[in-house]
């Protein structure tokens, strides 16, 4: 055991695993390669100009956001309420996931916005996608403010993947319901309904990559802030062990100074 | 189930009927939102009219939150909720309970508030039908949906803060669909109204399914 009163290197601290570095050296060449290709290779495109440089940037990350961030949230909390998978690595995964899910919303918001000004003239439209990303975003600060409360770690993880799946079904709603409420947004842009590709050469390559680099930085963002949620609970265990100890010494000595204040010295009696 | 969930309700409505918290706090506090919003829009009558839908159903849903704040502060004090669940009574049955009593409670609260808006907005409900069915049926998915998340945050030091920022981006698509409804009531057009009764039926369906099967784990988790 640690020494008391000193909160030192959690024990047993979890390694930096080798191929989340590698997925992060990838994410960033690959997200350098993007830029590269995105601002100074492709071509300006011939109805939007300069602006459609954005949209290297911009599916991707609302991919990641929506997908790939909503798929592992769902799957982990669905994981770890099913009894048989129950294990605080689902729950732990999912937590990482919505996290790294409402920066990637948040920066869907932004890009769109962006992307808005020039386009439809306002930096925000009440457009159904837009509108739906920002409830996500809103709902995902939610879960995270349940899970920031301090609780038993069992009790938190149930109550959180029951949110989680709670938001899971609320999604689908709030598209629904701000889609028929008012659409501005346009429609699939490299796949139309039928799968045909709209988008060609350098441009395409340039917009695969997009995908590609968020993707990969997503996973890596996903495995460092699962590694940190591994982390803070050792820490959390290990100060309580710690305060316990102090309890435990506080009462030791209680118990020390209450015995010797009996004590009678000897040759002390008259 | 059905009688268990009576009992709850009963139970429910009947410190509510006592304590007149809903009367005295609620009610009053949805009338002063009709009154606020009205002073943050201004006195013009024809944006008031134009506004009436969305300020009734953002009336509504605040007092959601202070309903449901309500029906989980009941069961918070001298383990009360423990002894709930210790009961025996089928967790189920306790979901309905409460959603019913919530339920009726808000049902109470629209009609004071469509009272509000036909005076304070001039404002007259052409198709009726519509207008109470879109209500109702927001009710429904309102007090399920509310009753959830009240069970989620039960227990919690911090849930006076917390439930409003998990319940309300959930509520949404009832404040949506709920005003684009009752503004085609207001109109006159039931046939572009209907179309939004598509969004609150399966609301409701979903949170009272969702919460039929959830609210046992979800107890125990409080």
């Amino acid at each position: 055991m640690n020494s008391i009163g000193t909160v030192s290197r959690p024990r047993g601290t979890v390694s930096r695993p080798r191929w989340l570095t590698v997925v992060g050296i990838l994410g960033v060449v690959c997200m350098g390669f993007t830029v590269w290709l995105g601002l100074w290779i492709t071509p300006p495109d011939a109805v939007q100009g300069n602006l459609a440089r954005l949209l290297y940037i911009h599916p991707p990350i609302a991919t990641v956001a929506l997908y790939w961030a909503g798929g592992v949230a769902l799957a982990g909390s669905l994981l770890y309420l099913w009894p048989r998978t129950r294990s605080f690595f689902w729950d732990r995964l999912a937590a990482a996931s919505v996290e790294v899910g409402a920066v990637f919303s948040a920066l869907t918001c932004t890009t769109g916005s962006i992307w808005g000004r020039p386009a439809w003239g306002v930096w925000w439209a009440w457009d159904a996608r837009l509108t739906s990303t920002a409830l996500l975003l809103l709902l995902e600060l939610g879960y995270l403010a349940l899970r920031r409360v301090p609780a038993d770690p069992a009790i938190r993880a149930r109550r959180c993947a029951v949110a989680a799946l709670l938001i899971a079904v609320d999604v689908p709603i709030v598209h629904f319901s701000v889609d028929w409420w008012q659409t501005l947004h346009q429609t699939g842009t490299v796949l139309d309904p039928g799968f045909h590709l709209h988008v060609h050469g350098s441009m395409a390559w340039t917009f695969l990559l997009g995908f590609i680099a968020f993707s990969l930085i997503f996973v890596w963002l996903l495995g460092v802030r699962y590694r940190i949620e591994v982390l803070q609970d050792q820490v959390g265990d290990q100060e309580m062990e710690v305060s316990l100890a102090e309890r435990w010494n506080e009462g030791t000595e209680l118990v020390g100074v209450g015995s010797s204040g009996h004590h009678v010295p000897e040759g002390g009696a008259p | 189930m059905w009688r268990e969930a009576a009992l709850v309700a009963g139970k429910d409505l009947r410190i509510e009927a006592r304590s007149r918290v809903g009367l005295w706090q609620v009610v009053p506090f949805a009338v002063l939102v009709l009154v606020l919003v009205a002073f943050a829009i201004g006195p013009d009558s024809a944006s008031l009219r134009h506004a009436a839908p969305g300020i009734f159903w953002i009336a509504v849903l605040f007092s959601t939150v202070l309903s449901i704040q309500r029906s989980v502060a009941i069961e918070s004090g001298e383990g009360t909720r423990d002894g709930l669940r210790l009961s025996g009574i089928d967790p189920a049955g306790i979901f309905l309970g409460k959603a019913a009593a919530v339920g009726l409670q808000l049902l109470v609260l629209q009609i004071v508030l469509w009272a509000g808006v036909t005076v304070l907005f001039d404002v007259r409900v052409h198709v009726v039908w519509l207008a109470i069915v879109a209500s109702l049926l927001a009710t429904v998915g309102l007090a399920c949906a509310g009753v959830l998340y009240g069970a989620l945050s039960a227990g919690l030091r911090v849930r006076d803060t917390l439930l409003p920022i998990l319940v309300l981006p959930v509520l949404a698509p009832v404040l949506l669909a709920g005003s684009k409804a009752w503004q085609a009531a207001l109109d006159g057009s039931s046939s572009s109204g209907a179309e939004w009764l598509r969004i609150l039926i399966p609301f409701a369906v979903i949170y009272l399914v969702i919460g039929i099967a959830l609210y046992g784990p979800l107890q125990e988790a409080a």
